[in-house]
């Protein structure tokens, strides 16, 4: 399938892909959107439009991303079960693709208790592999999940997360390969902090040949500041923040903390261009997007690679 | 069975102020073993009611009677000679109930004294957990005896999701999660190709008022 998704072309033309991630705002500012677009601009191939993050009501993610195109960026649609049904679903993948928005991330959605509004009813009429599922249909085979025909299909490069830290550990590269069933094409991993259990969890999907199949961008996000690493390690559930990585940040004077983090995440970054199975980079820099361009300069990931 | 609570006093209260003469009709199956609105309960409610509105000045005839199924018409049939004394119902049955003995009694007005809960077990006495939610469609034979529908706080039919937390689900460290469990066991039974292929997903079928006919009562109906 060929999207017409610059994040698809770089994949496919073998380089070392760079994603980004931008968060909506919480309300109708425009120009918030514009200003950590620039920020992205040219140092990513992609950037991740989140869809209510932690149940929190913010700008639609499709709405975001077509801020996002206008400012030259390529957005990558995210979309949760958490607040749609399947009608709504296709209706939106439709409008999305109609705008120019060519790949979507395919996700669950964190539980509406975590938000703003703990009171909804969390919709989940399918999963997060059903919708998978149900793009790939829509893409593929031009039908609506009922089974009716669509005049005109879109396509897109459908992308899913993972997570290798979230027990049961054993199960999560079937996971994996249920989602590759399903038909994803690309993967973002959760945030990266336990190297070792990474490295373990590449390597059984190397040995089932799953990597073959979808192209996986391991998921960064440097730490800020000590109180974050903590908070992630307790609070964030499925996060995984060995004490080796809280402890290398203490050692590191106050000012330099921040600094510390970036250079972790950038070690990490180095780690994954060699590691057999991993295709890319899904960078996070939570709040942080004003960093992003010291730190794809300091991974060395500049320039990011022109495929027509 | 079918797991209810006894609504805040002070709603019931509200509910049933303008009415001099009410009738408590209590229900003797799943309401009265999950000590919700069985015959104890509906005598307990009473007392408290005639209490205050005795303190509010504004006394109260109550009467009270427990039936063995308010989700029978043959058993509802019983409060026939009696209702035409009482200017509301107040019933402490499952919203089944409640719904049936309106239907049966259109001219008065029934008013609910609990809120129906879920489709639970009994984990001891006063201990009530949710396990069903009447999908219509089920899968507890894929996934080891554990409902994902119900179990699950996203309902996911092919997880765990990323959320997993030492076995537990993200919403709480009290809950468990689902599809933990649903691996461990199936683990144990040696069984997880169950859950290797892809569900597909769900033809919801709870989405209207559901009926429910037996070959049985069809051919009654013929014949």
């Amino acid at each position: 399938m060929n999207s017409g998704s610059n994040l698809e072309k770089i994949l496919e033309a073998g380089h070392f892909a760079f994603t980004g991630e931008l968060g909506p705002p919480r309300g109708a500012d425009v120009e918030a959107v514009r200003k950590k677009a620039a920020y992205l601009k040219g140092n990513v191939d992609s950037v991740n439009i989140t869809d209510n993050q932690t149940a929190m009501v913010r700008m639609s993610s499709w709405a975001a991303s077509l801020i996002v195109i206008q400012e030259g960026l390529e957005p990558n649609y995210q979309m949760v079960c958490r607040d749609r049904n399947r009608l709504a679903m296709q209706a939106d993948i439709l409008g999305a693709y109609a705008h120019g928005i060519r790949n979507i991330l395919c996700l669950s959605g964190d539980h509406q208790q975590f938000g703003d509004h703990p009171q909804s009813k969390g919709v989940f009429d399918i999963d997060s592999i059903q919708l998978i599922g149900m793009v790939k249909k829509m893409c593929d085979e031009g039908k609506f999940l009922g089974g009716a025909d669509i005049d005109t299909p879109p396509k897109m490069f459908v992308g899913a997360a993972a997570n290798p830290f979230a027990d049961p550990f054993e199960w999560r590269v079937y996971r994996l390969a249920k989602k590759i069933a399903a038909g994803t094409d690309f993967i973002q991993t959760q945030c990266i902090y336990n190297m070792e259990k990474m490295r373990k969890w590449v390597k059984q999907a190397n040995d089932m040949g799953l990597t073959e199949k979808v192209y996986i961008l391991a998921g960064i996000t440097p730490m800020k500041s000590i109180g974050m690493a903590r908070y992630m390690k307790k609070n964030v559930p499925g996060m995984d923040v060995p004490d080796e990585i809280i402890k290398r940040l203490q050692g590191v004077e106050k000012k330099k903390v921040a600094d510390e983090g970036i250079k972790m995440a950038c070690e990490q970054i180095e780690e994954f261009k060699e590691m057999k199975g991993v295709a890319g980079v899904h960078l996070m820099a939570i709040e942080w997007e004003h960093k992003v361009p010291e730190i794809a300069e300091r991974a060395k990931v500049l320039p990011r690679p022109q495929v027509d | 069975m079918i797991v209810a609570e006894r609504k805040p006093f002070e709603e019931i209260k509200n509910m049933i102020k303008e009415y001099p003469k009410v009738l408590t009709v209590g229900c003797g199956t799943c309401v009265a073993v999950c000590l919700a609105g069985g015959e104890k309960e509906v005598g307990i409610l009473n007392s408290e009611l005639k209490m205050a509105r005795k303190l509010d000045n504004n006394p109260i005839e109550l009467g009270a009677v427990t039936l063995e199924r308010q989700c029978d018409m043959e058993f509802l049939d019983e409060l026939e000679d009696t209702i035409g004394k009482y200017d509301a119902l107040l019933s402490m049955a499952c919203g089944a109930g409640i719904q049936f003995l309106a239907e049966r009694y259109p001219e008065i007005p029934v008013l609910p004294a609990v809120n129906t809960t879920f489709i639970g077990v009994n984990k001891d006495v006063g201990w009530y957990e949710e396990r069903c939610r009447g999908c219509g469609d089920c899968v507890l034979d894929r996934t080891a005896g554990i409902c994902p529908v119900t179990m699950c706080a996203k309902g996911l039919f092919n997880g765990p999701c990323g959320g997993t937390n030492q076995g537990n689900c993200e919403i709480s460290n009290d809950q468990p999660c689902a599809w933990f469990m649903i691996y461990e066991r199936l683990e144990k039974q040696g069984r997880l190709e169950n859950i290797t292929s892809i569900f597909p997903p769900a033809d919801w079928r709870n989405q209207i008022p559901r009926t429910v006919i037996q070959p049985g009562y069809k051919e009654r109906q013929k014949a």
